[in-house]
């Protein structure tokens, strides 16, 4: 294989990469403080881009304006605030109620949130996928990389990921404000001793990691066609991602995500048949080695 | 002096387990007590329910004459202006020694500057940099005081501060919590060494079976230590 195809399939991995850094570092945020394991984020990540495809293609004739779309742009804000409010009600409202039951509870309780969500948009929308007009002109068209001509658009989306992968990573890890979320993973009752709203701070911990999904949904919608099932498919394998990475490490989602897409990619490459076994084949390799993950504390 | 902080028939639990049955206690601003007894005894449990960190509690809890019973362990943070130093130390071992000292927020006025906390703690502005985990336990003991005299807390809870730790940090310690009453601050101190606890305090609670079996003033201490002893031994 030469070297410009090598190169080739590293973009083209890293454009699958990104969307599984941008879901397991949401998944790796709220697990660390709430312990709950967020099955519902595929959904919420669905929800982002229905809220892209409603508000372009919909909401205008609902509202008797034809012309009227919103934005790409527009969207790239408007979903994740909505969609992250949405999941500060769920927690405030539901999840809340079950920290102090197992964990399996909230685990019960988001796959069923899962399950409503898809279930009510399959039954308004084509389960095989609606395309999503709205990409903006100035992000249409190809650029040349020197090795291949790659789509202006995935180009776009992998740069504008990887900066709010690492813009994230910066707060939580080196901001007073991370400081406190840190301390709060650690110790949320100390934290709260001392004069500090935790429980708010959970609610807005969640809205947060559920607006990533969104985020992500809202970048996907251009590329991917919109369909009630798109973050079920993807979430599974976004699971894997996050088992093999480890539990609660920022930078351990981050980078397994963008490596496993890498990985993906590659596979494509040399071998097609397996780039979509290839993840659980290293989960499971992971899982022998290393049961706590690649970043992950061995308790 | 007004009455800053006033416990009545304070009942806690944890799950089931009813662990204090009706503990009395008031200080006044300014004041430094002990509460004194065996481990298991509720002396802990008393600093926690004060904080609303235990599953239930019943009573009255005044701080600062408001009833904080039913309130959020955030709120009473704050409207008691309570600096908490737990018996386990409670320093964060994902934050530098800087992120742990500014971690709790401001509570009022006339907290120490992070300059005079380090001219303090010398130990503690060599290792500023350094993660929780890599202090001593010494160190940890001294961030954890300090943590607390950043935020202008009127009242400290202190669980312990001396245990385990070597002669000359307890008397380190012991300084520092003179420093503290000289500037006005009220402490509530869980000790089990009343040879540290003596000179330092007020009034000496004694809590067995989680309640009060004896309060003895400062000037009393000595003839009653016989007593005292006899509370405290196994």
């Amino acid at each position: 294989m030469s070297l410009n195809a090598i190169l080739a399939q590293t973009m083209l991995g890293l454009s699958q990469g990104v969307f599984y850094a941008m879901l397991s570092l949401g998944l790796a945020i709220i697990f660390g403080l709430l312990n709950v394991i967020n099955f519902a984020h595929g959904a919420l990540y669905m929800l982002g881009a229905f809220v892209a495809l409603i508000g372009y293609s919909y909401l205008g004739p609902w509202l008797g304006q034809p012309d009227w779309h919103m934005g790409f742009w527009t969207a790239l804000v408007v979903s994740p605030l909505l969609v992250g409010g949405l999941g500060m009600l769920i927690e405030r409202f539901l999840l809340r109620r079950l920290y102090d039951f197992d964990h399996i509870y909230g685990l019960l309780l988001t796959f069923g949130i899962a399950l409503i969500l898809q279930g009510l948009f399959a039954n308004y929308f084509n389960i095989s996928g609606t395309p999503y007009p709205g990409q903006p002109e100035s992000l249409s068209g190809i650029v040349n990389l020197g090795f291949m001509y790659f789509p202006k658009y995935r180009l776009f989306a992998i740069l504008f990921s990887i900066v709010v992968c690492f813009a994230t990573w910066f707060v939580i890890e080196r901001t007073s404000l991370g400081a406190v979320l840190r301390a709060g993973v650690e110790n949320p009752k100390l934290v709260e001793a001392f004069g500090i709203n935790v429980p708010r701070m959970v609610t807005l911990t969640f809205g947060f990691g559920v607006a990533l999904a969104a985020l992500a949904g809202v970048l996907a919608a251009p590329i991917y066609s919109v369909s009630p099932l798109m973050g079920a498919d993807l979430i599974i394998t976004v699971f894997a991602v996050v088992v093999i990475g480890g539990m609660g490490s920022i930078l351990g989602a981050i980078v397994t995500g963008l490596m496993l897409g890498l990985v993906q990619g590659l596979t494509q490459a040399v071998y097609p048949p397996a780039a979509n076994t290839v993840i659980f084949f290293i989960m499971v390799v992971v899982l022998l080695i290393r049961p706590a993950g690649l970043f992950g504390k061995v308790v | 002096m007004p009455e800053l902080l006033a416990i009545e028939n304070l009942h806690a639990w944890y799950g089931e387990s009813h662990i204090l049955h009706g503990i009395e206690l008031s200080v006044a601003e300014g004041e430094v007590i002990t509460l004194l007894g065996r481990n298991g005894a509720g002396r802990t449990t008393t600093l926690k329910a004060i904080l609303g960190m235990v599953d239930k509690r019943t009573g009255s809890i005044r701080l600062n004459g408001r009833e904080v019973i039913k309130e959020p362990t955030h709120k009473i943070a704050r409207i008691g202006m309570l600096g908490y130093c737990p018996e386990e130390r409670g320093i964060f071992s994902r934050l530098t020694v800087d992120e742990n000292l500014a971690l709790p927020p401001t509570l009022g006025d006339g907290g120490m500057s992070r300059d005079e906390i380090y001219s303090m703690f010398p130990n503690l502005a060599e290792r500023r940099r350094s993660t929780g985990t890599q202090l001593s336990g010494g160190e940890q003991q001294m961030l954890a005081m300090a943590r607390v005299l950043r935020t202008g807390a009127r009242i400290l809870l202190l669980d312990e501060i001396t245990e385990g730790l070597a002669p000359v940090i307890v008397q380190t310690l012991g300084q520092t919590i003179r420093q503290m009453r000289e500037r006005g601050l009220t402490i509530v101190l869980v000790e089990q060494n009343f040879h540290f606890a003596a000179p330092l305090a007020d009034r000496h609670y004694i809590i067995e079976h989680g309640a009060v079996a004896e309060v003895v003033a400062a000037h009393e201490a000595e003839e009653k230590r016989e007593r005292i002893n006899a509370f405290l031994s196994v």
